[in-house]
């Protein structure tokens, strides 16, 4: 559509009292694409989601959503995006259709009882769209919560570990939606600390590390960074999983 | 801008309504303690009591009253931590909805909550003796002042909502208010209490309150009650409006 990124960040710095989580983020995420923010618990990674939806202000650097600045134009930022957070942020008392309705009433749209139809029927919610959200499994909390998040089509979505504690079926069902998600259009930028998830849902891949991003870059370019003399001894195609570990250092304890 | 701030307090009123209608048990856990108090001591302490002519209930009523708003108010506190804590409240805030109304859902919520408890300990008080023939006017001027006592107290709980860690500091926060009106003149005159008791009994918020609202139904002058009364409240309002506003921006940043 344009050549400007849907997510740009320079320098961006957060501390909490001593502790520096982000240390100068630079991240371009270009418009369309399903970029995934991998890193180990601690990393940072929500910390910058947080600050790209303008739910924390950064100590320092720039940050852009959609081309507005998420500090001086906050509200502009709200209205481009979309956050589904690392908790299933929907309502438990009401049933999946009302979550739905609650949302596309608060966007100020019309028809919020169509909009909520077509997503529960998009999702597979259908049959349990009158049922309270207390009753759902985690998977049909977690789809309720990614529907509730494509009311009003935002064009940048942020999926904060969409798929933490979820049961692998569950996980699946939640990668299916992504990929439906990238076919049409949609911006995602998605934290992870699972490697084969982000090998799976993205296109590019950042790896994020005591603060800083490490490594940018499809998978393909990321498998160029492995060492070329240890490709030789291998049969098989490196996972991102061993690339992930020989670009972060081995001081981590999975071996 | 002022049109949204309404309908999107308007989405919101509707949906913690619903949350009320859901679990009306809520309403009804409110309304049990201060009623349970309103029999203990009618029936079991009353006759121990010397408050003039006039039927202990009728004496008793007002703090009663007090007590079921500071209970009422603290399950608006847990409905904002549950927000909070349950991610619900971050969706909002990360959306283009005023941000104000976010709060101002859960306020008018209280508001009608702590309505329909106080009704309920009204019938109850009916039930048990209490008769007054004042007029419509000062019925109206006693809702008055309860609703400024319960906005009040709503901002004030407001505050542990957004801020507290766990249920139990949600919760804890309500009980000095439910107990203040234990050292005020809301269930024994103040005349017979020790010297710095009965002055703080004297000067605190209750006593001003629950003196005018018993005047006003026992159709007496109000005096400058009336006046303290509402200064207490209104003046709480504001502080407790400020410093729920003040914790609120510094949580969406």
């Amino acid at each position: 559509m344009s050549a400007t990124p849907a997510i740009e960040t320079a320098g961006l710095v957060k501390s909490y009292g001593d502790h520096a989580v982000l240390r100068g983020v630079d991240l371009s995420v270009p418009s369309g694409t399903v970029v995934a923010l991998l890193g180990s618990n601690g990393a940072g990674k929500t910390t910058a989601v947080r600050i790209l939806s303008t739910l924390l202000k950064a100590d320092g650097g720039t940050a852009a959503v959609n081309g507005y600045d998420v500090a001086t134009q906050p509200a502009k930022v709200r209205a481009s995006i979309s956050l589904t957070g690392q908790f299933a942020a929907v309502d438990e008392v009401l049933t999946g259709r009302e979550n739905l309705v609650l949302v596309a009433e608060l966007r100020h749209l019309t028809d919020p009882g169509g909009i909520a139809g077509d997503l529960l029927a998009r999702f597979g919610l259908s049959d349990a769209a009158g049922r309270r959200v207390a009753t759902y499994s985690g998977g049909m909390r977690r789809r309720l919560d990614i529907a509730m998040s494509l009311v009003g089509d935002v064009p940048v979505l942020f999926l904060d570990e969409p798929t933490t504690g979820l049961d692998p079926q569950s996980r699946i069902e939640v990668w299916k939606t992504v990929r439906q998600l990238a076919g049409g259009g949609t911006t995602v930028l998605l934290t992870t600390q699972y490697l084969e998830e982000a090998e799976h849902l993205a296109d590019r891949i950042a790896i994020l590390h005591e603060g800083r991003i490490i490594a940018d870059g499809t998978l393909a370019e990321l498998k160029q960074m492995l060492p070329p003399a240890k490709v030789e001894y291998v049969e098989k195609q490196p996972t991102l999983e061993e690339i992930f570990l020989s670009i972060v250092g081995n001081d981590s304890p999975v071996q | 801008m002022t049109t949204d701030t309404i309908s999107d307090t308007a989405v919101l009123l509707k949906r913690s309504l619903r949350h009320i209608l859901r679990s009306p048990d809520t309403i009804i856990t409110t309304a049990v303690t201060p009623i349970a108090m309103l029999l203990l001591f009618v029936y079991v302490f009353g006759a121990a009591i010397k408050v003039g002519s006039g039927r202990y209930v009728n004496y008793l009523l007002p703090g009663i009253l007090l007590i079921t708003v500071a209970s009422g108010i603290s399950y608006t506190a847990f409905r904002l931590f549950t927000d909070v804590s349950g991610g619900i409240f971050e969706r909002f805030v990360s959306m283009p909805i005023a941000r104000s109304a976010v709060l101002w859902g859960h306020v008018l919520t209280s508001v009608v909550a702590n309505l329909i408890s106080l009704t309920l300990v009204v019938l109850v008080a009916v039930a048990m003796g209490f008769r007054s023939t004042a007029g419509p006017l000062a019925w109206l001027a006693v809702l008055g002042i309860l609703l400024l006592f319960t906005l009040a107290l709503t901002w004030l709980a407001v505050i542990p909502g957004l801020t507290a860690k766990s249920v139990d500091g949600v919760s804890g926060f309500s009980y000095p208010l439910i107990f203040l009106p234990f050292i005020s003149s809301a269930f024994v005159p103040t005349a017979g209490m020790p010297g710095p008791v009965r002055w703080f009994a004297q000067h605190q918020p209750v006593t001003s309150i629950v003196n005018t609202i018993r005047n006003l139904y026992a159709e007496q002058p109000v005096g400058n009650n009336a006046w303290i009364a509402t200064a207490w409240c209104v003046g709480l309002l504001f502080v407790a409006y400020a410093l729920a506003m003040r914790t609120y921006h510094r949580k969406i940043a």
